[in-house]
């Protein structure tokens, strides 16, 4: 067995709830569909399931906002019988995954339930939540950006974004083609939210929400759950599907947990994840076939590419340019769902999902050809995890 | 003056937060090597010594980043405005988000000098900056 226990766990079910971009069906219930389906689509039952994971998941009795499934209150729903449990924080939006897999490997469970559960549109967030004039509690890392009425990831990250657009020159035009392209995914994605084709005029009319990110740099939110469910490999091969199999995992963190405060910023906690899935594999950028890459905002898959060694700093905008390259047909298929930009936010986890479909040679229309090898990033920031996916 | 989400003050923020009541802006700093620590810790990442204090620093620094925010996430907050990453002169790695006053929201620019300015709501002075 290698020493890298990722390779011998595999990925065997994936759900998605149906998403509302309006409140519609209370998000807890989305979440119980999603770990159903996750859990029929293995062809496993309930009674199979002897691990449970989320991230972040921790309002227990509390179906909505932006953690809309406790551990708890699923595992009371679905009648688990548990030999593990994990809620909480941990490797970006995949914590679930990355624990889920030490738990695999250590040989707590043989089939694991993980999910993200997402309930933000059942009640008002910022703008709606505060039209009275009252003001949050400036608290946990906030505390250093509400003061300051910066408190979205789109202001944080849109700082970032101004250094290193005036240090590499990548242009609003370019950047541009990641959400045009996804919205061309979109169209073949029958659960995107979003399907319609977007232009480069309507991009670079449209509102701006915090410079240089406009509306269409922005992920969707909605009410909706994904769900996946990892198996120990030699449980999995006589299963419904064909396993897939992690051949790295990469969750590290090496300076500080801090959104400006890193030795090396602008460097961020996605550069550790992405050195340390490749140092667990002997598969290189150039062997990746499809690459889903976190679109919370459009910079964020930017520099997914650049830390994946998928484009190098200072040539991602010439890469991006005009949009071949990443369409379904050009040398590196991205976000071949629409993303969360198109699909909706389901962190991370739609992209999984459509990774898995990907390689198991599920997505239909918009299905790539020969999808050996695939890559999933997730996070930002403060944190960040990256899986590197096979078939079995 | 708009108002201002503020933090609960405790043990680890107090001197960030109400520290400005001299005038001046103080940040942890390690007694045995210098560094300088924000937010809070309680041994020093460089050289583990556990001998660290509040020191007033000279408040300067430079303005490394800005985004010109316009989404009214608070509505009674008008749009648009300057969000600033500046970095103390004190060493590089301490940053902060901010606001700067006295300028226009378009006039904030990377590069500028600026020196620390305080806005107080009760017993929290809010750091922030103007143009040095």
């Amino acid at each position: 067995m290698s020493r890298y226990f990722e390779k011998s766990v595999a990925i065997t079910g994936f759900g998605q709830s149906k998403l509302y971009r309006k409140p519609t069906v209370y998000p807890f219930n989305l979440a119980t569909d999603a770990c159903l389906l996750a859990i029929e689509d293995a062809g496993l039952t309930p009674a199979d399931i002897d691990g449970i994971a989320c991230w972040p998941g921790t309002q227990v009795g509390v179906g909505h906002g932006n953690s809309s499934a406790s551990t708890t209150d699923l595992k009371n729903s679905l009648g688990l019988k548990l030999n593990w449990y994990s809620s909480g924080t941990g490797p970006a939006q995949y914590a679930s995954i990355v624990n889920a897999i030490g738990a695999i490997a250590a040989g707590y469970c043989n089939h694991v339930l993980c999910y993200r559960a997402e309930g933000e549109r059942w009640v008002p967030t910022y703008g709606r939540a505060f039209a009275d004039g009252s003001m949050p509690v400036a608290s946990g890392f906030q505390e250093w950006m509400l003061p300051y009425w910066a408190p979205s990831a789109a202001n944080w990250i849109g700082l970032h974004a101004d250094l290193h657009m005036r240090e590499t020159g990548i242009s609003r035009e370019q950047m541009a083609m990641i959400p045009i392209n996804q919205r061309k995914n979109a169209a073949l994605n029958p659960n995107a939210v979003y399907r319609e084709p977007l232009s480069l005029d309507e991009y670079m009319s449209s509102r701006i929400i915090t410079t240089p990110f406009c509306i269409y740099d922005c992920d969707v939110p909605i009410d909706g759950s994904a769900a996946v469910v990892i198996s120990r490999l030699d449980a999995a091969r006589d299963l419904r599907q064909k396993p897939l199999r992690f051949e790295a995992v990469g969750c590290a963190l090496h300076d500080h947990e801090s959104w400006f405060g890193r030795s090396d910023w602008p460097n961020m906690a996605l550069n550790d994840a992405a050195k340390m899935m490749w140092d667990r594999t002997d598969l290189k950028p150039a062997d990746v076939d499809t690459a889903h890459l976190y679109d919370g905002f459009t910079w964020l898959t930017i520099l997914w590419l650049e830390a994946l060694g998928l484009t190098k700093r200072g040539e991602t905008g010439a890469f991006l340019e005009g949009g071949k390259r990443i369409a379904l047909d050009g040398e590196l298929p991205l976000n071949t769902n629409g993303g969360q930009l198109s699909e909706g936010r389901l962190h991370a986890f739609n992209h999984l999902g459509e990774a898995i479909r990907q390689l198991r040679g599920q997505a239909g229309e918009r299905q790539v050809k020969d999808v050996n090898v695939s890559v999933c990033g997730a996070g930002g920031g403060v944190f960040g995890a990256s899986l590197l996916l096979t078939r079995d | 003056m708009p108002p201002r989400p503020l933090p609960v003050i405790n043990e680890m923020n107090q001197h960030f937060w109400c520290g400005g009541a001299d005038g001046r802006l103080h940040i942890q700093q390690c007694a045995a090597c210098k560094t300088w620590h924000h937010p809070y810790v309680a041994a020093c990442s460089a050289c583990r010594s556990r001998d660290l204090a509040p020191q007033p620093v000279s408040g300067r620094g430079t303005i490394l980043a800005v985004t010109i925010n316009h989404q009214p996430w608070f509505p009674s907050v008008p749009v648009p405005y300057a969000l600033a990453l500046v970095e103390l002169e004190e060493q590089r790695d301490i940053r902060l988000m901010t606001n700067i006053q006295g300028l226009e929201a378009d006039a904030v620019k990377p590069g500028l000098a600026v020196k620390v300015c305080f806005e107080q709501h009760g017993d929290i002075f809010v750091p922030l900056f103007e143009p040095a």
